[in-house]
């Protein structure tokens, strides 16, 4: 980094514009470090994106005795099926862009980009790691971090739905209609259910923002249990899987998508358009799968490691570190792909909800539990304290 | 409906087509994934409830009546595969005793015992096809291909006793075309143990799933006094207590050696039709394990070779023989003057078939009764008042088979 800044000194460029940069040392860096750090945590999740297509062929394939997708290939190198999100997506590319005579063309054309926007950006507020120490320079691994990261993620993420219903309503199709005012219903009733039931982990470790939440789930219970949100509020962690399975609209709650009953909200979105939803799709997966590891999983923690080493009781091993961001950096990236893998299996397990017991199970069992879940939780803590 | 004058306001007038009371108009099918690509309903629904609806037929038709008009009864044969293809030794069992009964051709033991055996597997197939088929539609994409496997094996039994693996094209009048191949039963054992592995595999992910039970639990709803007057049979009248079944009330071929039940609910609802066909195909592998057991040896066709075709040592050794196989061969069997009704049990219930004949080798008039004809006449009866998901759920279970509904 010190030659970093010779380069910028008098020798290479004018004066004054040195003397700025000298004077913004800080700001420059954290720029750097910015930049560095959105293209690391989104190419990581687009990647990821991505190998979850090609992922949930292969896990349902081997759940069905099939073999799944194994013929695209480069110069008859199949790299085990890998090869085919990128055939995937020239396919998709390659189709004529359809616009309906019936749609109502401007929202019909930003629908799928409104449901992809808001959430990718909502990934900002996801601590991926502690912190990097490099001696001259501190790194915190979240993009962005607030105190009211968490009020912020649950207002930005309920934007998505946006994307859903007008792409249904603007396709000018009575079955995209159909899908886009199920949408509605399904996603806006799962959504207070889905800030209830984090609402008691909230109240518990007393911090709204995603990364000082994760901070606080270090240590233990008792000397042994970690101190994470799923042994504090095991029935917070049930609901909170339902309703953001269902937010997701993934089966058994796709009765937005039901492809064999309403064929889905996108029935008249071709090529790209349809794989901007698609994928989407994929990536509320791994929104759902990191949110799921952070509020009760300790997001980055690993169990009995703090900042020096392994500490469980008496017991104590120093580590390095260097190792210890990394350990904390896979921990997170485990966590994250069991819960991805998870939802994929879950679909490929359970048959399709109908829609009206689908309102049912939210506004009937999952909404009356988890206020319940928070009175509870609220009165506890008060009596403690 | 304020919600579709709603959508309107966002995407613009007259976008949302619907009609005067702002009820919506939606075409299902021909082309929807859970309408097979044969059939077409017209719903008109309010919200998620179907109002009214309109079934459309004909998508599948290929005129079978009429070619069977020029064709004589050896070659209909082949194209009775064709009506329900998922259970194909069936369609040819009904067809081929239709004409011998009328001939009065009596076959040899062997040949009846094939029968049993085939159509009983054909059964099998047909009612695994039936509930896989079923169970993706509603979205549990896993027990599908349990089922399908086992049927795939099955579908190899056929086709190593006829060559065909969905159209078999085995049975002829007075008999079978080839004996049972060697292997075979030792094939069909294993495979019906398979078929024991993959349903209780199947069995564990839906049966008593709870969304799965929600689903077909009283959906498609049907008294028993309407399910007579609509004319069902198979499954669909067991399922409301009838337990009217071709096999025990009018027993053909040896029906009437082996131990076996007819399965009978009396909701008459699509979880007790899902039950009945599982509890089939229990049945259905009981009686193919005793027809094996009881099989005997001896010929597999007719003796009277102006029915069946006389063995090659004597086709090319005696004159008779020649003729015999001549004469079969390119005019085949001549049916008396008169007409006929012969029924069997198909995978979804009666399957008859009317023939008239004039005295010639070829049918005058052809006329099949599809099982599955009547019941999908009463689907608006069924799907009226439910949910648009119940449809899925509804047609899935009554099997509709475009081959055999248009023929």
């Amino acid at each position: 980094m010190e030659e970093f800044i010779k380069i910028l000194s008098p020798e290479y460029i004018n004066l004054t514009l040195s003397n700025i940069l000298l004077n913004h040392k800080n700001d420059i860096y954290l720029i750097i470090e910015t930049v560095l750090k959105i293209a690391a945590f989104y190419g990581g999740i687009m990647s990821l994106a991505g190998l979850l297509t090609i992922g949930e062929r292969k896990i349902s394939a081997l759940m069905q005795d099939r073999i799944g997708p194994n013929r695209a290939n480069i110069f008859k190198f199949t790299l085990w099926g890998l090869f085919h999100p990128m055939a995937d997506g020239i396919k998709m590319i390659m189709k004529e862009d359809f616009i309906p005579k019936n749609a109502s063309k401007i929202l019909f054309t930003i629908a799928p980009v409104i449901s992809m926007v808001p959430v990718l950006v909502v990934f900002a507020f996801i601590p991926f790691g502690n912190y990097l120490d490099l001696g001259f320079y501190k790194i915190n691994f979240i993009i962005l971090d607030s105190d009211l990261s968490f009020f912020l993620l649950i207002a930005i993420s309920s934007l998505a739905i946006y994307g859903t219903f007008l792409g249904g309503f603007s396709s000018g199709n009575n079955w995209g209609i159909l899908g886009a005012i199920r949408a509605q219903a399904q996603m806006i009733s799962y959504e207070v259910v889905v800030v209830l039931s984090v609402l008691p982990v909230i109240m518990i470790y007393s911090a709204s923002s995603l990364s000082d939440l994760t901070l606080k789930q270090s240590g233990t219970i008792l000397g042994i249990i970690p101190n994470w949100g799923i042994f504090v509020q095991p029935v917070s962690f049930l609901i909170f899987f339902t309703a953001a399975l269902a937010e997701n609209k993934r089966t058994p709650f796709d009765v937005v998508e039901g492809e064999s009953e309403i064929i889905g909200y996108f029935i008249e979105h071709g090529s790209m358009r349809f794989a901007a939803f698609m994928f989407a799709e994929y990536v509320e997966i791994i929104l759902f799968s990191m949110l799921a590891s952070i509020f009760f999983f300790g997001g980055w923690q690993v169990p009995y490691l703090n900042d020096q080493g392994f500490n469980l009781g008496s017991f104590f091993i120093p580590i390095n570190h260097y190792l210890i961001v990394l350990m904390q950096l896979a921990s997170f990236a485990l966590k994250t792909v069991f819960f991805s893998v998870l939802v994929i299996m879950i679909r490929w397990t359970l048959p399709r909800f109908r829609f009206d017991q689908i309102m049912r199970l939210c506004w009937a069992n999952l909404l009356p539990i988890s206020v319940l879940n928070l009175l509870l939780t609220a009165l506890i803590i008060r009596g403690i304290k | 409906m304020e919600i579709l004058e709603k959508i309107e306001k966002i995407v613009g007038k007259n976008k949302v087509e619907k009609l005067d009371d702002g009820r919506l108009v939606l075409n299902m099918g021909p082309s929807h994934p859970a309408m097979h690509g044969i059939v077409r309903i017209l719903l008109t629904v309010e919200g998620e409830r179907v109002k009214d609806a309109e079934v459309e037929i004909g998508y599948l038709h290929r005129g079978f009546e009429k070619t069977c008009e020029n064709i004589n009864y050896n070659q209909i044969i082949p194209y009775t595969d064709r009506l329900n293809y998922v259970s194909p030794f069936i369609n040819e069992v009904g067809f081929v005793m239709a004409v011998e009964k009328m001939m009065g051709v009596e076959i040899p033991e062997r040949a009846k015992y094939i029968r049993v055996i085939m159509s009983e597997i054909a059964r099998i197939t047909d009612h695994l096809t039936c509930v896989a088929a079923n169970a993706m539609e509603l979205g549990a994409f896993t027990p599908y291909f349990y089922l399908i496997n086992s049927r795939e094996l099955l579908y190899q039994a056929g086709d190593m006793v006829s060559g065909g693996r969905v159209t078999p094209n085995y049975f002829r009048v007075g008999g079978t075309s080839f004996d049972l191949s060697p292997d075979f039963f030792e094939f069909t054992r294993n495979a019906l143990k398979e078929l024991d592995k993959n349903i209780s595999d199947a069995k564990k992910l839906i049966e008593r799933n709870r969304i799965f039970y929600d689903r077909l639990k009283d959906t498609g709803k049907i008294t028993k006094e309407e399910a007579i007057n609509w004319g069902f049979t198979g499954p669909m009248i067991r399922s409301v207590g009838v337990d009217y079944d071709v096999r025990k009330y009018n027993p053909y071929l040896v029906y009437e050696r082996f131990d076996f039940e007819i399965p009978v609910c009396f909701d008459g609802d699509n979880y007790s039709r899902y039950l009945i066909r599982m509890e089939e195909i229990e049945q259905s592998k009981k009686i193919i394990e005793q027809a094996m057991e009881q099989i005997p040896n001896g010929p597999i066709s007719s003796d009277d070779y102006s029915v069946s075709l006389p063995p090659k040592e004597e086709v090319y050794n005696s004159i008779e023989g020649l003729i015999s196989h001549f004469k079969l061969t390119f005019e085949g069997p001549k049916t008396p003057k008169g007409e006929i009704y012969f029924a069997v049990e198909g995978g979804n219930g009666e399957l008859g078939y009317y023939i008239v004949s004039d005295g010639t080798h070829k049918p005058w008039r052809v006329r099949v009764r599809p099982p599955c004809f009547s019941i999908t006449s009463a689907i608006p009866r069924l799907i009226k008042g439910g949910y648009i998901a119940d449809i899925i759920a509804t047609f899935g279970q009554i099997n509709m088979i475009g081959g055999e509904l248009e023929r």
